[in-house]
This record gives C-alpha cells, structure tokens and sequence, in this order.
C-alpha cells in the first residue's frame, strides 16, 4: 500500500488537465505511441470538441522513481464543469492528493477555488501545478503570488510544467510519489468501498469505478451496495490501465472496477459504499447525496413517428448517465416526448448533442425550467418544473424560486459590466473581496432561472473571457411568476410556454416574438406570432408570406449546385415540425432560449 | 424533343466557355475575367482540350459558345471552335449553333462572318430596353445599340434570334417590363429568355442590396412581373416552355438547353464549364490559370466530378422537369426509377393540384404558370417524400 498514490487533477477548463493527463500516460508507457491520441481519457467527441471533460475516466500508471521502487498511481479524472460538482466531490473522496492545476497565463480562477475548497474539504495533499508555461503570456510570478495570496498554498512548492511540450513532467511525478501520502486501511477489515463513477460496456454491463478504503475484494464475492440496498455478486474485479485489467483481488488502497451482473448504471449511485454481503462494515462512506437535478426541459423527436427510436436511445443513454432522469411528456404542439431533468444547462447540452450525434436523433427541447415552489390558497404545496403543469394563477398563493449562490471571479475592471449584468438578471450582490490587488470576487444570490439561459456566455462576453463562474443552490425564495404563452397564427404553441419572473415578461415575450419571426421559413401565408400572458397580448410578430420561391435559372453550372442545395434542405427539413398549418423548425425552439439582444 | 433517354445513344451538347469580358456586369456570377490579351493562349488551351476529351462515335446536334463575352472573339478564332467542334466531336453541319452576343460588340461584318462558320442562331443579352435599367446592371451598351444589334443579327441572315430579358429590378413597375416585352416583340426573335433578377452571392449587386444601397423588388411584385410576361407573350404566340423560356414555337425552343433539363450528354470545354453524362457529371476549374497549367501539363482541366446516386438523379429529374412545360414525363420516370410518380408522390401531387399549381394527365405531369413561381417549395417537399 505504501507504494500507492491516489491522486486527481482540479482545474479550472482550458487549464490543461486532458493534456496533462496525457503527459503522465504517456510518460508510464502503458499505451504504445501508435495507439495514442490526444486527449486519450475524454472518449466523446464533444469532450474533445469542447475541451471538457464529462464522463470521469481513471487510468491506473505504474511508475519507478528516483528511489528505485516501483509505484502505482491512480489518476482519478474528474469532470471540469459547475453542474457535476457532486461528482467532482466523490471522485476527490477517492484519493489522497489532488494537483492543482493553474494556467501560467490565466492565473487562479473561480473553478480553481472551488475545487480547491472542495479538495480541501476532503483533506488531500495539494502540489499546485503552473502549466502551460511555454506560453509568450505566461507569468509565473504573478501566478505564484496568486497562488500565495488567493489560495493560501505554498508556492515555493508548485512544479512548473508544459504539458505541451512535455516539460517538468518527470519533476511532476516524483512530487507525486515524495509529496503525497500513501493510502491508509486495513486489507483484512470487512470491505468498504466508494463509488465514484459508472459507465456501460454492451457486452459486460454496468463498469462501476470505487476505490477500496478498507478490506478487500475479489471475484465471487457477494456485495451489497449500502444506499440502494442491492447485492450483487462480483464478476471481475481489475485496473484500469486505458484497457481493463482483470486482478485477481483489488485491496484497500487501490482503485479500479468491478463487473457485477449490473444492468443499468442508474442501478449504481454514485457515492455509494460497496461492503460484503456476508460481513458488513459499521457504516457507509460519508458524503452521499442523490444528485438532484435543476433544470428541466423536454425532449421531442421532430417526427412523431421516431418516438419509440428516441425512447430507446434516451434508456441506452442513461445506461452511462444515472444523473439523467426522465418521464414521459406529451405536447400538444409536439405529441409524446419526455421530461427530462439535468444537473444543469451543460449537461442537458450534452444529452441534446450525445443524442443527435451518437444516436443520430433529431429532436426538439423546449425551453429549459428550474423547478418551482407553488403554494396553493388551500396552502397545498406542488412542485412545477413544466409550464404545461402551471396552475390557474387564481389558485395560487404564492410562488417559490430556487435562489444560487454564485462566485464571480474577474479582472475588477469589469466589475461594473458584471454587476450591471447581475442586477439585470435580478441579482443580490452579497459580498466582494480583492483577492489580488486586481482582481475580484464577487458573491451574488441569483434567481436560478435567470443563469439557466444564456448568463455564463454573457459574462464570458461582457468580460472578454476572463470571468469565471462557480455556483450552488442556496434555497427557495418568493418570486412573482407567470406563465408566457406563444400563439402561432393564433394557435398556442405549448412547448414554447416558459414560466417567467413578471418584470421579465415584456422583454421575454418580445424577443422570443422577434427571434421567432427571424427563425420560422416564410410560407405561403402571413405567420402571426403573439406573446401572451394571462390572456393579454403584450408582444407580437410578423412572418410575411412569400410570394414566389424559385430559382430563376438553371443552366449546365447551376444543377449541381441547386440539388446540393436541396439535399442540403431536405437534411434540414428533418428538423421542422408541423403546428397547426405552419412548420417550425428546431431553431425556432431554440431562438426562444436567447433571452437577450440588446 | 421532349426528355430524350440518357440510356439510348443520343447526340451530345457541345457548351463552350469563352471567359473573357470587357467589364463585369454587377449581377453576373458567371466566369469571367477582363484580361482579354489572354484570348490566344486560353484557344490554344481549348483546342488541347477538346482533343483530350474527344470521344469517338458521337455525333453533336448542338454547339453554344457562352460566357463571358464570345463575342470579343474575331470571327476567325470562333471559326477555330467551330472546326474543332467538328474535328473532335463530329460537329453535324445542320447542328443548332448559338452564339451568345453583346449588343456592344456586335457589328454586322462580324455577324456575317459568325453566320459563314455555320452559326445559325443569336443569342443576344439585351437584358433591358431601358437605359437607367441598363446601367444599373452594369451593362457596357444602351437600348440603341440592342436595338442595332438586332438590326445587325437579322442583316447578317440570322432568323433565329433569341433575346435575354431581366426583369424585377428595384422599382421596377408593370409599366417599365410591359414596355420591354412590347419592344422585344416589337422585334419579332424567335425566343426570349426572361429571367428574374437574382442577386448572386458575391457579385456587386449583392454586395449593394447587402449594404441597403437599395431595397429588392417585393416577391409580390416580382411575380406579378413574371404573370405578366407569361401573359403577355403568350398572348403574342409565344409558348412559355421553361420557367424562364419562352419559344415563338416548339421548333425555335433552344435545342442546347434542353439537352441540360433532360439528362441529355453534352460536354463543357473551358474554366468553369460543366459535362454530364448520366449518371456522371463534372466541371472544370473555375480559374482560367488553373485551367491552363493542367492544360499545359496535358491534363484535363477537371475541378471535381460527382456520381449521381439514383436518389439525387430522382431530385434532379424532379427539379429540371418541373422547370418545363413538358413537365415530367412518366412514362420516362417509370423507366429511369422503376416507380410510378404519381404513386410515389400522391399525397403532394394532390395538394398541388388542390392548390392549382400542378396537373397531369395520362402521359405527363406539369406545373401551371402559378406553380412555376413556387417551384422550389413544390420540389423541396417532393424530396422530401424520396426515402
């Protein structure tokens, strides 16, 4: 066990952690060069595409040192993203270390922090690690002095590394080995494990990736997982080393998977203990939570007839994303869907893409939702996360929305953008702190519902990239509520129904009437589009009809390029939907998200 | 000649591309460059060409040199083609050979020369007969000098005239389009193309629309413009068998341009010209030094081809044969995709029909006046029925 080290990479996204990870893989030689390409841990394209990682990956590198032994460590990947921060939290309970990752040109930011906090929570060894320092940008001194006075870390202790260029890698990983404390446990005590992350294999089922504390565990066995209350009996216990590694028993310390019978990952909770079925431990691991999710939006296939095809795509996927969750949904507009809940907007991005390009889906998501308090006037209590669902305003007492805390970390020269932005969005500021001479936290409470759509790409653009974003939902607070409808020549289109805050309702109603109108094809007559609540009009648009709709020549150079064209728009016609006489395509139901203009 | 069978031998199309132009007109996105001390080399360049894709056992009933300007070309290096035309592809003398002019370049020595190498029909690019219009396309030459050209055509021993029209211009009223159809019949051609004023991405036009230099014609008004004509020259005797075309008579429809709506094989020599060959099409280089250099090397000048599925034949022969009067024939599409039209597409094809833009009978099925100027949406919707 002493040769044993536990350790993740928290960083901020884009400070290098997937090529960092490469870097240490490659150093182990556990992958032949051919075989390698970067970014090897995030296996989606839209982790590589967006420089994020979803899916947490481990990868088990053996390692000699300076000082003549040979070592194991267990590099337990984490996703880099605010909506899966619980995940984040289960797979640092899993080590002893943690690099910190700080971009030499960027410096500390909001992401830093909060997964600084959250690894020292869990009480691990940090090695801050300056990277990307090959950089013309890069500082490192101020970034030091960040680290020093922002975070409260030693600097004199971080590593310098390019991970880039390869450079500092062979000092990092000695730091990892000498800086890091082994795992402690007993191999002979009853067995108690932690998961912390699933993921599906067609052929074996469930992968469920934990990390042993205490006791041992080996094919045969039976376990029972604690919080569900499940027992399995264990297939294959083994290391990842990119591929799987079967062992013949995996011992406190160690990290690695299980292959249990398992069907679904959503039969496996992440933060979960694994114990014996035959001799139990006292207690389950602390820090189990089920993941709730905050936004909720539902999915459509564009043609009705794909609804069973997208049924089984959305169980496939949940087979790899117990954060996922579902129902049934029906809409008038649109017919039978799902109501989906997400861990946040990324992650319902994620779904929306993972079902269009792994599942080839073309679907339709309404306008995303936070889950709101309704308290009736016979003080009953309903929880609305679907417009469709919105009760008679006349029975309502009152209405609840859930509030974050939220983290702002910038250069204070866009304090007043941000603060402007913040107050716009009906935001409390609570607090602010200089970190460094120039730069700044600030602290707001925030109705959730008003960071669900486009604020993160707002602050990014109102700071020029420099602002970053932390959040946590804090409570449920009075807010005056009303529901928005749509009407399409006069139709209501109930999939572009969104609750709204009052004050909100005038500009909602207008853009989502304006980006409709620039959204929806002419057709071959007037298109009126309406934005209504509680029975009164307060916004309309207009989609002229066409007139004519024809190319005026074609000749030997025209044919090709007019058929492409039309393939081209029969590629984009599977994205439209009827309703009523009037076909809607999908951008339409997205425009309606972008809430601001101006 | 309705929709010859691609699958029996017929006569190919020979397309020329003479890419030279003495200014470009704002609206035009054809290939075409103003560096006419280039002519000789990119003839030389022709002639190689032509040799490099000759093919043995055709015979060609049609030849159209377009551009670009041909008409900047003298009388002897347009006699060149033609020679090559027949040397290489087996030119038949009683071939339809059009020759594209500008009213600013044409004189009637030239046109007598043009007509003494054998060809038989002008296409003259009159565009309009109203001055302001004439130079808010950009054209070199006034309504006097179309008029002349005309003249001269007709002096020259052409009988088979043809005149290009734009209509829909910005402001442009029923009065100003009447008045240019009333000239060009005036003048008695044997066809008229009449196109509506498209503004091609990159071309100046589009640039000043773009930039709100000016504001479009409506779509309501543009295709009150396009009844019009319809109405108006069919009232004259002319048959409106193209979307865009309109014949004195079935005989005087352009030969060439058919062979393009009808999976005809026709070559298509210099930059940017297009070939096809059902169920292959292709184009070459739309640079004439590009063009050149794999001349040079002893290449064909060939920017990309493409192999027509069966699926993007079926768009295609939906597309080109709703262009037509002659709509689409079916027995042709029975035969070229083993399924009945009108099954296939029944459900459109019914509410068309209901909606008066289309109609059939046994052996045919066309699109009226008023389904030509939807046209798109019509196809765009057939397709989409194609699994």
């Amino acid at each position: 066990m002493k040769q044993i080290r536990n350790f993740s990479i928290i960083a901020h996204i884009d400070h290098g952690k997937s090529t960092l990870s490469d870097r240490l893989i490659q150093a182990t030689n556990i992958v032949a060069a051919r075989d390698f390409k970067d970014q090897i841990l995030d296996s989606m394209d839209i982790e590589r595409e967006r420089g994020i990682t979803i899916k947490s990956n481990t990868v088990c590198l053996p390692y000699k040192a300076a000082d003549g032994r040979e070592y194991t460590l267990n590099l337990i990947d984490t996703p880099g993203h605010v909506d899966f921060s619980y995940e984040v939290s289960r797979a640092l309970a899993s080590c002893e270390g943690a690099l910190l990752l700080v971009d030499a040109s960027q410096g500390v930011e909001a992401q830093t922090l909060a997964n600084l906090l959250l690894a020292m929570e869990h009480n691990l060894e940090i090695i801050p690690v300056i990277n990307k320092i090959d950089l013309p940008s890069a500082d490192i001194e101020r970034v030091k002095h960040q680290i020093e006075e922002d975070l409260g870390l030693d600097s004199e202790k971080a590593i310098l590394v390019s991970a880039k260029e390869g450079t500092g890698i062979s000092e990092l990983m000695e730091a990892i080995v000498t800086k890091l404390p082994p795992p402690k446990g007993d191999p002979q005590a009853p067995l108690q494990a932690l998961i912390f992350d699933s993921h599906y294999d067609v052929f074996r089922g469930t992968i469920v990736h934990f990390r042993i504390f205490e006791g041992s565990l080996k094919a045969g066995e039976r376990i029972r997982f604690m919080y569900n209350n499940t027992m399995h009996k264990v297939e294959e216990v083994g290391l990842f080393q990119i591929v799987r590694k079967p062992q013949k028993e995996l011992a406190a310390g160690e990290v690695g998977y299980m292959i249990a019978g398992i069907k679904t990952v959503s039969d496996t909770r992440c933060g979960d203990t694994i114990t014996l079925q035959d001799r139990p431990c006292d207690a389950p691991l602390p820090g189990f939570r089920d993941a709730k999710p905050v936004v909720f939006a539902s999915i459509y296939p564009v043609a009705a007839d794909e609804y069973e095809e997208l049924a089984q795509s959305l169980e496939k996927l949940k087979l790899n994303d117990a954060s996922l969750i579902y129902e049934k949904d029906t809409s008038a507009a649109l017919g039978f869907g799902f109501r989906c809940g997400f861990l946040g907007l990324l992650h319902l991005e994620v779904v929306q893409e993972r079902l269009e390009r792994e599942y080839d889906q073309s679907v339709i998501l309404t306008v995303p939702s936070v889950s709101y308090k309704i308290i009736l006037n016979d003080k009953t209590e309903m929880i609305i996360d679907n417009p469709t669902h919105y009760p008679d305003p006349t029975t309502i007492e009152q209405a609840l929305e859930p509030y974050i805390r939220a983290s702002i970390i910038i250069p204070d020269r866009y304090m007043g953008a941000v603060m402007k932005l913040c107050l716009d969005r009906r935001g409390i500021n609570k607090n602010y702190q200089y970190l460094t001479s120039n730069r700044l936290e600030m602290i707001f409470e925030l109705p959730l519902s008003e960071v669900i759509f486009d604020f993160y790409d707002r602050l990014k653009t109102q700071t020029q990239g420099y602002g970053s974003f932390d959040y946590e939902v804090i409570d449920y607070r009075p807010g005056k509520l009303v529901k928005l409808d749509i009407l399409i020549n006069g139709e209501r289109v109930d999939a572009l129904s969104q609750l709204v805050h009052e004050e909100r309702s005038y500009t909602r109603a207008r853009v989502a009437c304006d980006k409709l109108s620039e959204e929806i094809p002419r057709q071959q007559f007037k298109i009126a589009i309406q934005g209504v609540v509680g029975g009164k009009i307060i916004s309309r648009s207009t989609v002229n009809a066409f007139r004519k709709d024809v190319t005026a020549k074609c000749y030997g150079g025209d044919i090709s390029r007019k058929r492409k064209l039309l393939e081209k728009q029969k590629k984009g016609k599977k994205r439209m939907k009827m309703v009523g006489k009037v076909m809607l395509p999908q951008s339409a139901f997205l425009a309606v998200l972008k809430t601001d203009t101006e | 000649m309705a929709n010859p069978t691609p699958e029996s031998n017929p006569s190919i199309g020979i397309y020329v591309h003479i890419p030279f132009c003495q200014s470009k007109c704002h609206y035009c996105d054809f290939y075409s460059i103003t560096r006419a001390e280039r002519i000789p080399d990119y003839l030389d360049a022709l002639k190689k060409e032509m040799q490099l894709s000759k093919i043995s056992g055709v015979r060609a009933d049609s030849l159209y040199i377009g551009g670009g300007t041909p008409s900047l070309l003298t009388p002897r290096q347009m006699g060149n083609i033609v020679d090559w035309a027949a040397a290489y592809f087996n030119l038949d003398p009683n071939a339809e050979m059009t020759l594209e002019v500008n009213p600013a370049t044409a004189t009637t020595r030239d046109l007598q020369d043009y007509a003494a190498f054998g060809f038989n029909r002008l296409n003259i690019g009159v565009q309009s007969f109203n001055d302001h219009h004439l130079t808010f396309l950009g054209r070199r030459h006034t309504a006097k000098q179309a008029l002349a050209a005309v003249k001269a055509g007709n002096d020259a021993g052409f009988t088979n005239i043809g005149l290009d029209l734009i209509f829909g211009l910005p402001d442009q009223t029923a009065g100003t389009w009447k008045s240019d159809l009333l000239q060009a019949i005036r003048l008695a051609p044997k066809h008229l193309a009449c196109y509506m004023l498209s503004y091609e991405p990159h071309t100046p036009l589009h640039a000043d629309l773009q930039s709100g230099r000016f504001t479009a014609l409506s779509d309501l008004r543009t295709a009150d413009l396009f009844r019009m004509a319809h109405d108006f020259l069919g009232a004259a005797g002319f048959e409106h068998y193209e979307i865009s075309n309109y014949a004195q008579n079935a005989r005087w429809r352009s030969k060439h341009n058919q062979k393009y709506w009808n999976f005809a094989p026709y070559v298509g020599l210099g930059p940017a010209a297009h070939g096809c060959r059902v169920p292959v099409r292709w184009w070459n280089h739309r640079s004439l030094d590009h063009y050149l250099s794999d001349i040079a090397a002893g290449r064909l000048p060939r920017a990309d081809e493409e192999h027509l599925t069966l699926e993007q034949q079926m768009i295609e022969a939906l597309y080109l044969g709703l262009r037509q009067s002659d709509g689409i024939v079916l027995a042709d599409f029975q035969r070229r995709f083993q399924s009945d039209f009108k099954l296939y597409f029944h459900t459109a094809i019914d509410r068309f029909n209901a909606e008066g833009w289309l109609e059939m009978d046994d052996r045919r099925c066309w699109l009226t006046m008023e389904g030509m100027l939807f046209l798109d949406r019509i196809v765009d919707e057939l397709i989409e029925m194609i699994s």
